[in-house]
């Protein structure tokens, strides 16, 4: 039986679908079998982003609703062998999809496929619920910001009371230099501050913009740094030991520089 | 050179991350406590109703406020006494 995750935050626009989009590319370029469900209905995105967008016919609705099988709302993804995508619903809203029925379909989901991603949708109503109801485990995003690390705490909060214990973390859009000059909480801090454990660590990258104007991943991109971050929280996903990429660009020489005032 | 000096000594103070940083650890103190003013009202009341037991206090002037001082968070209690009951040893 696969394992069913869901990646949830809080707070929008710390990168949910981006990361479960990079997960679910990077999983499958490994060769695993993965569903990557977006449970945020009304506000469909995880499609556009993976480049799918046009070739949805069902939705998680239609299959919840019983107007269509499972298998015929899954769209394939033509790049790579085994990454499938279940839309979300878009004319619909979240009372359209209980946390039973959703139960039920990551059951079902989790017997084809060796990951299920669930894209959970921001806020903590009904939508949450419902993304949270069938998940074995949990991924918290969050960015070094006062208002973003805020909501990840209540999230960790609400997830353990759903017995979803352990959350793991990743941090996005880390600018290293500003981190390094004090203008950014450092990972330290928010682990600090969260005491959860750290799944990964994603650097602010324009690569990320490049590749989802185009409906693609950055994890497929070799050289860019937010690409090789994901690369590496696949690996650690799937059970591998794999060190942080080192943090700081050009190390203690231009730390120092800029301390003592050369810029 | 002053002003090199003057950047080692403040930045751990002046970075706005440390800032940052103290704004969220008092914030989600609350949060975590989940500390509405319903649940410090509630707590007041039945300071009240131990605190009575023992003297007699002013309720209107009584205050409970959770207070952020140097590392750590508190709860303040101020409490102002009117008078001690003459039979508290008997209780």
């Amino acid at each position: 039986m696969g394992e069913v995750i869901v990646v949830t935050s809080g707070k929008g626009g710390v990168g949910k679908t981006t990361t479960t989009a990079n997960l679910g590319t990077g999983l499958a370029q490994l060769g695993y079998k993965v569903a990557l469900v977006d449970a945020d209905i009304g506000l469909r995105n995880l499609d556009v982003v993976l480049g799918l967008e046009n070739r949805i016919v069902y939705d998680i609705t239609d299959v919840t609703g019983g107007h269509c099988r499972l298998r015929q709302a899954l769209i394939k993804d033509k790049r790579y062998e085994g990454l499938f995508l279940l839309p979300a619903a878009q004319t619909k809203d979240k009372t359209a999809v209980s946390p039973d029925q959703m139960k039920a379909l990551c059951e079902d989901l989790s017997q084809e496929f060796d990951y299920v991603i669930i894209d959970c949708p921001a806020g903590i109503e009904q939508g949450f619920r419902n993304a949270i109801a069938g998940a074995h485990r949990a991924i918290v995003v969050t960015t070094p910001e006062v208002s973003a690390v805020r909501d990840a705490d209540r999230i960790i909060g609400l997830l353990e009371a759903a017995e979803l214990r352990d959350p793991k973390l990743i941090i996005n859009r880390v600018r290293h230099k500003m981190v390094a000059a004090g203008d950014m909480m450092s990972i330290d801090d928010i682990i600090d501050i969260l005491a959860v454990d750290l799944l990964g660590v994603v650097p602010e990258d324009e690569m990320v913009i490049i590749t989802t104007n185009r409906g693609e991943a950055v994890i497929q991109d070799d050289r860019s740094r937010s690409g090789m971050a994901f690369r590496n929280i696949v690996r650690r996903i799937t059970g591998e030991q794999v060190p942080l990429l080192p943090l700081e660009e050009g190390g203690l020489f231009s730390k120092l520089r800029r301390l003592m005032g050369f810029k | 050179m002053l002003d090199f000096i003057t950047r080692i000594f403040n930045r751990e103070s002046t970075a706005s991350k440390n800032i940052a940083k103290e704004r969220l650890r008092l914030v989600l103190v609350h949060d975590r406590a989940s500390v509405s003013p319903q649940l410090l009202q509630t707590l007041k009341e039945d300071l009240i109703r131990v605190i009575s037991n023992y003297m007699v206090i002013d309720e209107e002037a009584l205050e409970v406020n959770l207070e952020n001082s140097e590392n750590q968070v508190a709860l303040i209690a101020n409490i102002p006494i009117k008078s001690m009951k003459r039979n508290v040893n008997a209780v």
